[in-house]
């Protein structure tokens, strides 16, 4: 235990050492909240909107006035005709579009459907389709008043986004991101500093003490664990502070719940350590086989729905996939263990896999 | 147990089709400096790794101590010191750090750790850098560094490999005074060199060629089966057949 203890400090003294990679493991999570919190939003402000409205009336009033009310438009003018639509989508000067028809009074009373378009600049697909959605909740309500005014019958849709009713998007990624910056905590940095020993020779000199071999990557990873977990307090922190996520579930339960994905992460260094020899090979397949699958895979950035089908069954093997639902869950939902129990219990199969198959390549010691 | 500090029988290691060590057999008294000899590749390397249990033999046997070096490795482990050719120590801790914490892995108490410590840095005339990081001394001073380390915890067998290669011959001079004083005490010493000239410092030495021992001995029996005035005749002979 003495030897052990001895062990845990000399990798913590490499960690603390090398001050640089220390502060920006600390630190780079940060950043990164404040970075995804303030530049990389998905919720959409500011929609340079026209409206094309050929016949005035108290209906087409009554769309601007909603319009106008709204704080994600800003509506840049009136039109009678839509000539002035072409070049404002070109130039940028408008970003959405509502043709109304010139018989918009008449038609409202009638019992075909109303034709108005909506055009949205969908350059950028996603904020395009954010944009289109909240136009269509507006005409929605709107048109829902004015049939109601003509004496039909309304159709009332009350359309509540449950959880996130104000469909903040620091809800989204700061789960995602914890996930992120354990893998790449626990997952890089552990890959990197085993492999380091190999690369030097000191490794040898670890295999050939009387040290077990399971003493020596526990006590390589244990430094690991607690700086991961101060970095889940980090990030929790800041989304809380910063951008008031809140966090309806057990504080307890997500911190075990991030212990165990930690470990899944150093499981995941672990392997990748017994293949590469060198600190290059170790972190390029950090990279290209952890960090990517973790950004794209797990439903952090791309919903698993949109995917097609061959990587939504691939996605199935990144535990990140799994964790994110978890700290979604509990954050979000305020989830229990009861509602979690089956992700719970996919990725703890899954660490425990990666462990012992890290575990078996590493025990033999003799090759 | 054996009187024997190693007993190699038939020691054969494979990679694939190729045959790095080849039945090799041979025995090293307790207290001898025992000298493995070759060109680069012949197999000392790989056949030393099989002794300290970084390697599984694929046929053949051998102890170590006393101990069979695949079905007692633990306690195999807890007699030998190692010191690899590729540098052995922690770059980014003190000379004091390093000191400590293989002292910590083998066990030893933090008095005997202190103790131990002001004997060894005496010993290679560097207690000024006890709070240096070992990154910032001088190699030469490095690699005695190193040795004293793994010779921390009083093992009965060191294993070198290659401990001078890349330092200066006075170095080399005083490592070799160091491998004597250690076998003085009654530690066995199993050094593997292509220096020739340091093979003249070797109790008994063996010259391997292609993975099997070519010649073994005292330096004046091999020199004297071969009827050649020196090892470095010897050595080019086996290595080169018809060149000397």
């Amino acid at each position: 235990m003495r030897s052990f203890i001895g062990f845990v400090r000399k990798e913590a003294f490499h960690i603390l050492r090398d001050k640089q990679t220390f502060w920006i493991m600390l630190l780079m999570p940060l950043v990164q909240v404040l970075l995804f919190g303030f530049a990389v939003r998905t919720d959409v402000y500011d929609i340079r909107l026209a409206i094309v409205d050929p016949a005035p009336g108290p209906a087409s009033r009554a769309l601007v006035e909603q319009f106008n009310a709204s704080p994600r438009f800003r509506l840049m003018g009136v039109y009678a005709s839509t000539a002035p639509l072409e070049v404002g989508f070109r130039e940028g000067t408008f970003r959405q579009a509502i043709v109304l028809p010139s018989d918009l009074d008449r038609a409202l009373v009638g019992r075909a459907p109303v034709p108005v378009e909506l055009v949205t600049d969908a350059a950028d697909p996603n904020t395009g389709s954010i944009m289109q959605a909240y136009a269509s909740a507006i005409l929605q309500r709107w048109h829902g008043e004015q049939v109601q005014r003509a004496g039909g019958v309304r159709l009332d849709v009350a359309a509540r986004m449950r959880f996130n009713p104000t469909l903040a998007s620091v809800n989204l990624f700061v789960p995602g991101l914890i996930a992120l910056v354990l893998t790449m905590v626990s997952a890089m940095m552990t890959s990197i500093s085993i492999t380091r020993e190999k690369e030097t020779g000191t490794m040898e000199m670890l295999l050939v003490s009387p040290l077990h071999p399971w003493a020596i990557v526990v006590g390589k990873v244990v430094p690991y664990v607690v700086l991961g977990f101060a970095n889940v307090l980090l990030v929790l922190g800041a989304a809380r502070e910063v951008f008031g996520m809140p966090l309806r579930g057990s504080i307890t339960l997500l911190l075990a719940e991030s212990l165990l994905y930690i470990l899944t992460a150093l499981a995941l260094g672990i392997v990748i350590s017994t293949r590469a020899d060198t600190q290059r090979t170790a972190m390029i397949a950090a990279m290209a086989g952890l960090l990517l699958p973790t950004l794209l895979l797990s439903g952090f950035i791309f919903p698993i729905d949109s995917m097609p089908a061959p990587l939504r069954v691939i996605s199935n093997i990144v535990p990140a996939r799994w964790f994110l639902i978890i700290v979604r869950g509990i954050m979000v939902k305020g989830a229990g263990i009861t509602t979690l129990w089956q992700e719970t219990v996919i990725l703890a199969v899954q660490t425990l896999v990666l462990l012992v198959v890290g575990a078996r390549r590493l025990a033999i010691r003799l090759e | 147990m054996s009187a024997l500090a190693i007993d190699a029988r038939g020691l054969t290691r494979r990679f694939g089709d190729f045959t790095a060590v080849d039945a090799i057999t041979f025995h090293v008294a307790q207290g001898e400096v025992f000298g493995f000899l070759g060109a680069n590749g012949a197999g000392k390397t790989t056949a030393m790794r099989m002794l300290i249990g970084l390697l599984e033999p694929s046929s053949g046997s051998a102890t170590v101590a006393g101990y069979d070096v695949v079905r007692d490795a633990e306690a195999v482990r807890r007699n030998i010191g190692y010191m690899s050719q590729k540098f052995s120590l922690y770059d980014d801790l003190t000379v004091q750090e390093n000191i400590t914490l293989y002292g910590g892995i083998y066990g030893l108490t933090n008095a005997q750790i202190a103790e131990r410590t002001r004997k060894l840095l005496g010993r290679i005339g560097l207690e000024h850098a006890r709070k240096e990081l070992v990154r910032r001394i001088p190699l030469g001073w490095k690699q005695q560094l190193a040795f004293s380390v793994a010779l921390l915890h009083q093992p009965r067998i060191i294993f070198l490999d290659e401990p001078t290669g890349g330092v200066d011959p006075i170095t080399r001079r005083r490592f070799w005074e160091m491998i004597y004083e250690t076998a003085a005490t009654g530690t066995t010493v199993l050094v593997t060199t292509h220096y020739l000239d340091e093979a003249e410092y070797c109790d008994r030495l063996s010259i391997m060629v292609d993975g099997a021992i070519a010649a073994m001995g005292t330096p004046g029996e091999v020199k004297g089966a071969f009827g050649a005035a020196s090892l470095d005749e010897v050595f080019l002979r086996l290595t080169r057949p018809g060149a000397a």
